[in-house]
C-alpha cells in the first residue's frame, strides 16, 4: 500500500514542490492563514473579503483549484502526485483552497466526460477560476429515491425547449448562477425519456424559494420553471441520454458526500479527548464512566476503519485504473458513521450539547447541534442508504432486481 | 484487497489454488473424523513448509523468506477460507517471538527448524479462559520453569512452547515437566491445558520490555487474518445460497430485505479488511503497530461475530446441519473471537492507547 515515488522523478517532485511554496510566499495572503472560507464563497452568499477574493483570483489564474484538470479549459494540467503535494503544502502554510462548489465537485468532471467541445470552453474555465456558481437540478417532490419518475417536462421548440415543472432540494439554488439539470423529454419511456441541460438561474419564469430545516438553516431549496427557455445549445449529449449522464455525476456526489476528498480533516478530534473536558475522569486519568468509554471506543475503532476503508478504495481504484467496487459502500459507512458521531458528541456533552443560541454555549457546541441535525439530510440526499443498498445488492452482488 | 507486489501475489495465488484443490473443507472433516488431539494433517503441513508458508516471516539467513506479515496474512486467509487445520498461525506467532527476542544462538537453533516444518512452536501466555496478558503467575527459578497455561492453541502438535512468565518470555521444549490435558473446544481443533512443572526453560531476552505485547500484537493481526478468510468464506457461500435457493417462486436474492442485509454484511466485509491488511502493514512497518492491531483484532471480532450469526440465519434451516459447512466457521469463530482479546478487552486497550 505504500505509494514509493520514483527516485527518478525525486528532483522534479522537490522543483515543484518548491514552486508551490513560491506561489504560496507571493499569493497567500497571511490574514487567511488557518481560515476557510471556501465553502460559504462558493456555495453561500457572496461576502468575499478583499484577502479573500485576490486568493481565489489567484488560484484561479493558475489553475490549481482544480489541479488535474486539463490546462486548456484553465485547469492546472498537474499530476495527481503533484496534486497531492499541493495539499500537503497548503495544509503546511495553513491554506485553504478557494476553488470549489457543486461546479469542481460533480458538474465539471461530468462536463469533461459528455459535453461538446464548446460546452467545455464555455463552462469550465469560470468553474476553475470559481466565478460561477452551479446547484443540482434533480429531486422532485415525487422522484426521490424514484429519481427517474421525474416529470419536469422540456418540450421542444425548434432552436430551444420550453421548460415547465419543479425541482426540490436544490442545495444553494438562492445564490447559484447556473443549474444542471434532468429534465423529461419524452414521456413514453422512463428512463430514455431524461435529457441533462444546463440553465440560466436568471432566466425569466425560474423562482426559487428556501427551505427551512430543522438545524433552523436554509441551505436547499425549491425551483420553480414556468415557461423557461433553454437554448438547445445547453443540452448536454444526446437526447435521451440523461439518465446515464445523471448517474455519472451522482457517483462523483457520492464520492464527496461519503468523504473520500478529506480524510485527515474528517478524522476530527478525539472523542475520548473530548469526553475527559465534559465527563469525570479517575484517579488514571481514564473517563470514570465504564459504559460511555466503551462505547466511544466501539465508535472510534469502526470510524478509524471506515476511514482505512475509504483509503483503501482510492488506492485500488487508482492501481487498477477504475472505481473500486468497496467505493460503492463509502456514501452509506461515511455517512452513517457521521451520524453516530454525532449523537455521541451530544450523550459526552449533555444538555450542554443540545444549545440552540446564546452565550452559555461556545460556537463548538452551537456549531454540533446544527451539524448533528443537518447531518440527517446525508443518509437521506445523493441517493438515500437504502437506494445504496440496492445499488450494492444488484450491481456489486449481483442478486437480482427486486420487484 | 491492499495493492501487491508481484511476489505477494504469487503467493497468495499458490495458497488460494492449493487450499481450494488440496485442502477444502473436507479435508478439516477428516481431521475432525480421526480424533487425533493434535488435529492436523502432518502430511498437508509438511507440503506447507515445503512451499515457504511456514517461513514468510523468518530472515532468509535462518532459512525463510522474510516477505513479512502482510504477506504470511495473505496466506492466513486463504487457509481461514476452507478452514484449514494447521499450526501455521501459532508456528508464526512464536518464530516472531524468537526474531524478536532471541539471542543469535537460539535464531540458529529454532528459526531454521521451524521454518522447514521440522520443528512447530506456539505461543503460551493466558492462564484463564479470558485473555488477560497482565495476569501471569508462571515464574522461573534457576531456569527451571512452571506454571500452568489454559487453552493453548497447538499444543499437542508443538515441539516447542514460547512461555510468557513473570519476568519475561521464555523458550521450553516439550518433554520432562511439560503436560498437557486436552481440552476440547467447540472448533474441533488443538487445544490443552499446559502444566510447567520445573521445566528447562531459556529466556528470550532480546526483546527488551515490549516484547510480550509485541508478540501477542503479532498474533492478533494473523488471528484476524485468519477470521477475514472465514468471514469472506461465510459470505460468499451465504450469497451464492441465496442466489440458488427458490420460495414462493422466487429466489432468496431477490428479496430486498434479504438483499440490504447483504449490502450491510458487505460492508462490513470490507471494514474488516481495511482494518485487518492496515494491521498487518503496520507490523511489517513498525509504526504504530498496537494501535493497529487493536483495531484489525476489534474489527475481526465485530465482523466475524455478525457474519456467522447472519450466514446461518440466511441458509435457514439447512445451515444448522453438520452436513453444511457454515456452522464449523460459527464455532471456529467464537474460539478466535476469544483469543489474544475480545472485543471488550480490545476496546478496553484501544482507549489506553487513545488515551481515555
Amino acid at each position: 500500500m505504500a505509494t514509493q515515488i520514483e527516485p527518478a522523478t525525486q528532483t522534479d517532485e522537490d522543483a515543484f514542490r518548491a514552486e508551490v511554496q513560491q506561489f504560496l510566499a507571493d499569493n497567500f495572503p497571511d490574514e487567511l492563514k488557518g481560515t476557510n472560507n471556501a465553502l460559504s464563497g462558493v456555495d453561500g452568499p457572496t461576502n468575499e473579503t478583499p484577502a479573500q477574493k485576490k486568493w481565489r483570483e489567484a488560484m484561479g489564474a493558475r489553475g490549481w483549484g482544480t489541479p488535474t484538470w486539463p490546462k486548456e479549459y484553465g485547469g492546472g494540467g498537474l499530476t495527481k502526485a503533484q496534486a497531492k503535494i499541493i495539499d500537503q503544502e497548503f495544509a503546511k502554510a495553513g491554506a485553504y483552497n478557494p476553488i470549489g462548489g457543486m461546479g469542481v465537485m460533480m458538474f465539471g468532471p461530468t462536463l469533461l466526460e459528455y459535453g461538446n467541445e464548446a460546452q467545455k470552453q464555455e463552462h469550465i474555465p469560470p468553474i476553475c477560476r470559481g466565478e460561477i456558481r452551479w446547484c443540482q437540478g434533480y429531486s422532485e417532490p415525487n422522484a426521490g429515491s424514484d429519481l427517474a419518475n421525474l416529470q419536469t417536462f422540456a418540450e421542444d421548440k425548434g432552436d430551444h425547449y420550453l421548460v415547465n415543472g419543479q425541482k426540490t432540494w436544490t442545495s444553494g439554488g438562492q445564490w447559484a448562477d447556473k443549474c444542471f439539470a434532468i429534465v423529461r423529454t419524452d414521456k413514453s419511456d422512463k428512463h430514455k425519456g431524461i435529457s441533462f441541460m444546463l440553465i440560466d438561474m436568471d432566466t425569466p419564469g425560474v423562482e426559487v424559494r428556501p427551505i427551512t430545516m430543522i438545524s433552523g438553516t436554509s441551505p436547499f431549496c425549491e425551483t420553480f420553471f414556468t415557461d423557461v427557455k433553454v437554448p438547445k445549445e445547453n443540452l448536454v449529449g444526446e437526447e435521451g441520454q440523461g439518465w446515464t449522464i445523471g448517474k455519472r455525476l451522482l457517483q462523483h456526489e457520492r464520492t464527496n458526500i461519503s468523504g473520500g476528498g478529506s480524510l485527515a480533516r474528517l478524522m476530527g478530534q478525539s472523542l475520548g479527548d473530548i469526553a475527559k473536558k465534559y465527563q469525570p475522569t479517575g484517579a488514571d486519568g481514564e473517563l470514570a464512566d465504564a459504559v460511555l468509554r466503551d462505547k466511544i471506543a466501539d465508535f472510534e475503532i469502526r470510524w478509524n476503519s471506515f476511514l482505512l476503508t475509504a483509503r483503501r478504495a482510492m488506492e485500488e481504484s487508482k492501481a487498477a485504473g477504475g472505481v473500486s467496487e468497496i467505493s460503492s459502500v463509502l456514501k452509506k459507512l461515511g455517512t452513517k458513521l457521521s451520524q453516530e458521531r454525532s449523537e455521541l458528541l451530544i450523550e459526552i456533552r449533555g444538555l450542554q450539547g443540545l444549545g440552540w443560541e446564546g452565550d452559555g454555549f461556545s460556537d463548538g457546541e452551537l456549531e454540533a447541534v446544527r451539524a448533528w441535525l443537518f447531518g440527517k439530510a446525508t443518509t437521506i440526499y445523493g441517493g438515500s442508504t437504502e437506494i445504496q443498498n440496492n445499488i450494492i445488492a444488484k450491481r456489486v452482488l449481483g442478486m437480482l432486481d427486486h420487484q | 484487497m491492499a495493492v501487491l507486489n508481484e511476489e505477494q501475489e504469487m503467493l497468495r495465488d499458490m495458497a488460494r489454488e492449493w487450499t481450494v484443490n488440496e485442502s477444502p473443507v473436507t479435508e478439516f472433516r477428516k481431521v475432525r473424523a480421526s480424533g487425533e488431539p493434535e488435529a492436523f494433517n502432518r502430511d498437508a503441513y509438511a507440503t506447507m513448509a515445503q512451499m515457504g508458508w511456514a517461513g514468510v516471516i523468518i530472515p532468509e539467513e535462518h532459512g525463510g523468506s522474510d516477505f513479512g506479515f502482510l504477506s504470511a496474512g495473505l496466506v492466513v486467509e486463504e487457509l481461514g477460507q476452507t478452514l484449514t487445520a494447521s499450526p501455521l498461525v501459532m508456528n508464526t506467532v512464536a518464530a516472531s517471538a524468537i526474531v524478536l527476542g532471541g539471542s543469535d544462538e537460539q535464531k540458529a537453533k529454532w528459526l531454521p527448524r521451524l521454518a522447514s516444518g521440522e520443528a512447530i512452536a506456539t505461543l503460551a501466555v493466558d492462564e484463564g479462559p479470558s485473555h488477560d496478558p497482565a495476569k501471569i503467575e508462571t515464574s522461573v527459578s534457576d531456569g527451571k520453569l512452571s506454571g500452568t497455561k489454559a487453552f493453548v492453541h497447538e499444543a499437542h502438535g508443538a515441539d516447542l512452547f514460547v512461555v510468557a512468565a513473570k519476568d519475561g518470555l521464555y523458550l521450553v521444549e516439550k518433554g520432562d515437566g511439560v503436560a498437557l490435558t486436552t481440552r476440547k473446544l467447540t472448533d474441533q481443533r488443538s487445544h490443552a491445558d499446559v502444566t510447567f512443572d520445573g521445566a528447562a526453560a531459556d529466556k528470550l531476552a532480546s526483546g527488551g520490555d515490549s516484547l510480550l505485547d509485541d508478540v501477542l500484537d503479532r498474533a492478533r493481526v494473523l488471528t484476524a487474518a485468519e477470521m477475514l478468510g472465514m468471514a469472506q468464506q461465510v459470505f460468499d457461500d451465504t450469497l451464492a445460497y441465496l442466489k440458488q435457493r427458490v420460495q414462493f417462486n422466487q429466489v432468496l436474492a431477490s428479496f430486498q430485505a434479504l438483499q440490504h442485509r447483504m449490502a450491510d454484511l458487505f460492508a462490513d466485509l470490507a471494514q474488516m479488511r481495511s482494518a485487518v491488511e492496515a494491521g498487518l502493514q503496520a507490523v511489517d512497518g513498525g509504526f504504530g503497530v498496537a494501535r493497529a492491531a487493536t483495531i484489525a483484532k476489534a474489527e475481526a471480532n465485530r465482523v466475524m461475530h455478525t457474519m456467522a450469526n447472519e450466514g446461518i440465519q440466511l441458509h435457514g434451516g439447512i445451515g444448522m446441519t453438520d452436513e453444511y459447512d457454515v456452522g464449523f466457521y460459527l464455532k471456529r469463530a467464537r474460539v478466535l473471537e476469544a483469543s489474544f482479546g475480545s472485543s471488550s478487552w480490545l476496546k478496553d486497550r484501544f482507549s489506553k492507547l487513545s488515551g481515555y
